[in-house]
């Protein structure tokens, strides 16, 4: 019986690696291709969740999870285009402290607009409830979310490996010059790899919300789980951040069912032990401008 | 300082004794100077009294903090309108105290640096315990107006810290009767989710004593961490232990997340709380939320007083206020009316007029008073519930609010600590 408990959470922390999949991945890619650590990540997703509040007012929740993720796409355009473009090729310390103090301006900026106090927000009333396999119980909601990351994964995995663009985005992150010597501009595929990333930190935000509540810090609080996961799954590597997003979701769950205290606390310890053994994460690749 | 000198000619103690008088004369003649700058004469002035006050604004709980802030400045802005104080006007210093320690060094800080006669505020039982030490070393009133651990009134309690919210046993007692009265505790078995931190685990301990008195089988509980936002694991270890009753001892946004989450998964076992704040009930939204909780004031209390609050509250700020709002405003009012007339903010003055159980209009129908003993104000709670489905107009609407306990014609003090049972020494 214990160990169908147990399986039971390794099962829930795959659903809740798919949410943190969402999230890590935009982060890692940014990372990747424009060495640039974006600290405002959790912003965009704080930003998905406020304006797919307001989508939902008018649309109704489908339309919100496309059309959301569209909109905060064009924030991080105007994101990128404005003010990550002058740092990729500076001293790492200021883009840092430009994307950490954006974080701080958002989630103030939102505080501000729709105050301090979190706000509702519901699933659709079809998607409430559970469901029962042979031992198993799972939220319909929930596997909702695994199944839609699981298209979204799919999507971007294609776009990378499949495409002309995502040869150009994988030659970027190993080899800058070179593109630019083959006559290539890197900066229209950033443009597009920042407002990619965005957006799917957006959606995150979409599906989450009616999860938890929607308030001004959503976005700091996720950002550390963010940043954990690409720090196991390591730079560079799509496998390695998918990898360590079911990862953390499972570890988490296996160490609430044994020591509920050490829940959010069993992330780290994973991060240590992996960097022990890997010091560039699982997956991790050498990127030489990195180094 | 001639202790470890030899003994010497009588000319040369002579001159030691002459340096040693003019030293002496310095230090002396200096601290006149300091304290005549300030003697009550130079400060007998329309300087502001300034009032620090820490409360959490962000973390999980910001929200509550948000609306404490609000109501305390418009207590201010109402009084200063009116000549102030003394004739002089109320300048409050709004913080946010972001952790116990963060909360300590700004407490600090504020008395050092800032020179504020007193502190007040706090929502977080931990930071309020922290700041409680800080005023009691530095020998200022601090009055925790929003946290509700037992401990702070029992074996941390302080002759400088007086305590304006319910307590946590006032909170299991103001709806346990009505959960015994529903055949809600007897025989069944129960399992509790707690937040892991100071209110937590002593709300858990009243909520415990509570259900094992009452015939309730407690089959164990988990601690969660106040910073995680999911719950699907406890969900599913809820579901592993297969109770009859879930019992919720968590706070802030925590208790938002939970019932959100609960209803998420579709768990059948009824779930209780003792600890639901309105601003976190309205934000778990409708269709979410059940049981029977206690609150210390709510915005549909048909008195007199509260409903011009609640009128002018809502013109200021375009939102209903939540308990927080209200319990600064009034905890502001009763630190005016205690420098009025006591004619003073003098600390130990304030405090003897506190002990003197003096009675303060607080917006509800009957007056309340703080205990001398354990410096708790004595006042009234009241139950709520929620309303079903189809049969509210707006989200500020959906909670029913039931009548004041204890009845008007109970004691105040029947639902709190007895003497006996509390370990407050001062």
């Amino acid at each position: 019986m214990q160990l169908v408990f147990l399986l039971e959470q390794v099962v829930n922390g795959l659903v809740l690696g798919g949410y943190y999949l969402l999230l890590a991945l935009g982060l890692s890619l940014i990372f990747s291709v424009g060495g640039v650590v974006n600290l405002a990540h959790g912003a965009f997703y704080a930003i998905g969740a406020y304006v797919s509040l307001e989508v939902i007012k008018r649309f109704g929740f489908g339309p919100s999870i496309v059309v959301t993720p569209l909109i905060v796409g064009m924030i991080g355009i105007l994101f990128e285009r404005l003010l990550l473009r002058r740092f990729y090729k500076s001293d790492p310390i200021l883009s840092l402290l430009v994307t950490f103090g954006l974080a701080m301006v958002v989630e103030q900026g939102l505080r501000m607009l729709w105050g301090a106090a979190p706000l509702p927000s519901n699933m659709p009333a079809e998607l409430k409830g559970n469901v029962i396999l042979g031992e198993f119980l799972f939220s319909k909601y929930r596997l909702f979310i695994l199944g839609f990351v699981f298209v979204v994964m799919t999507g971007i995995w294609v776009l990378l490996n499949k495409t002309s663009f995502g040869l150009v985005v994988k030659a970027g992150v190993q080899k800058p010059d070179m593109l630019a010597v083959l006559g290539v501009r890197l900066q229209p595929y950033m443009t597009s790899i920042v407002a990619l990333g965005v957006s799917t930190a957006a959606l995150g935000g979409v599906l989450f919300g009616p999860i938890t509540t929607v308030h001004p810090a959503m976005g700091t609080e996720i950002m550390t789980v963010a940043f954990v996961v690409v720090v196991i799954g390591g730079l560079g590597s799509f496998w390695g951040v998918v990898l360590a997003a079911i990862l953390v979701g499972v570890v988490r769950g296996i160490t609430i069912h044994f020591q509920p205290t050490a829940g959010e606390a069993s992330m780290y310890i994973l991060m240590f032990v992996v960097l022990m053994l890997f010091p560039r994460g699982l997956l991790g690749e050498r990127i030489e401008r990195l180094e | 300082m001639n202790t470890f000198q030899k003994p010497k000619a009588s000319n040369q103690i002579d001159s030691t004794s002459r340096r040693d008088l003019i030293a002496k004369g310095l230090v002396l003649g200096g601290g006149v100077a300091l304290s005549a700058a300030s003697s009550p004469i130079w400060a007998q002035d329309n300087s502001p009294i300034k009032i620090g006050h820490l409360t959490p604004m962000t973390g999980f709980l910001g929200a509550l903090g948000e609306y404490a802030a609000q109501g305390i400045k418009m207590a201010a802005d109402e009084i200063n309108a009116t000549g102030g104080v003394l004739g002089r006007k109320l300048e409050i210093m709004s913080e946010d105290s972001v952790s116990p320690q963060v909360a300590a060094t700004k407490a600090q800080r504020m008395i050092e640096r800032d020179n504020v006669a007193f502190l007040m505020g706090e929502i977080s039982s931990a930071s309020a315990l922290t700041i409680s030490q800080v005023a009691g070393r530095n020998k200022k009133l601090f009055i925790n107006v929003g946290s509700r651990s037992d401990v702070l009134r029992g074996k941390d309690c302080s002759h400088y810290t007086f305590h304006v919210d319910i307590p946590v046993t006032v909170m299991v007692n103001a709806v346990g009767q009505a959960l015994v009265r529903d055949n809600m505790v007897k025989g069944k078995k129960i399992f509790g989710v707690t937040a892991d931190y100071l209110f937590g685990h002593d709300l858990s301990k009243a909520a415990k004593k509570f259900w094992i008195d009452n015939g309730g089988i407690w089959l164990g509980e988990d601690l969660v961490p106040t910073d995680g936002a999911d719950f699907s694991p406890y969900l599913l270890k809820i579901r592993q232990a297969k109770p009859d009753l879930v019992a919720s001892n968590l706070a802030g946004n925590q208790v938002t997340n939970f019932v959100k989450q609960y209803s998420e998964f579709g768990l059948p076992y009824p779930m209780v709380g003792f600890n639901l704040n309105t601003a976190d009930a309205w934000a778990a939204g409708e269709g979410n939320l059940g049981g029977i909780w206690p609150t210390v004031w709510h915005h549909e209390l048909q008195t007199p007083g509260s409903k011009t609050f609640v009128a002018n509250f809502t013109k200021r700020y375009n939102r209903v206020p939540e308990n927080h709002a209200w319990i600064e405003y009034v905890s502001l009012r009763i630190l005016v009316q205690a420098i009025n007339a006591t004619k003073s903010t003098d600390t130990e003055k304030i405090i003897a007029y506190f002990e003197s159980q003096a009675e303060f209009d607080i917006l509800k129908s009957r007056k309340a008073y703080f205990r001398s003993w354990d410096h708790q104000l004595m006042q009234e709670a009241y139950p709520f519930t929620v309303k079903a489905k189809g049969t509210y107009k707006e989200k500020w609407d959906f909670l029913k609010f039931g009548e004041a306990v204890p009845a008007s014609n109970q004691s105040l003090e029947l639902l709190a600590t007895a003497k006996a049972d509390n370990t407050c020494k001062m």
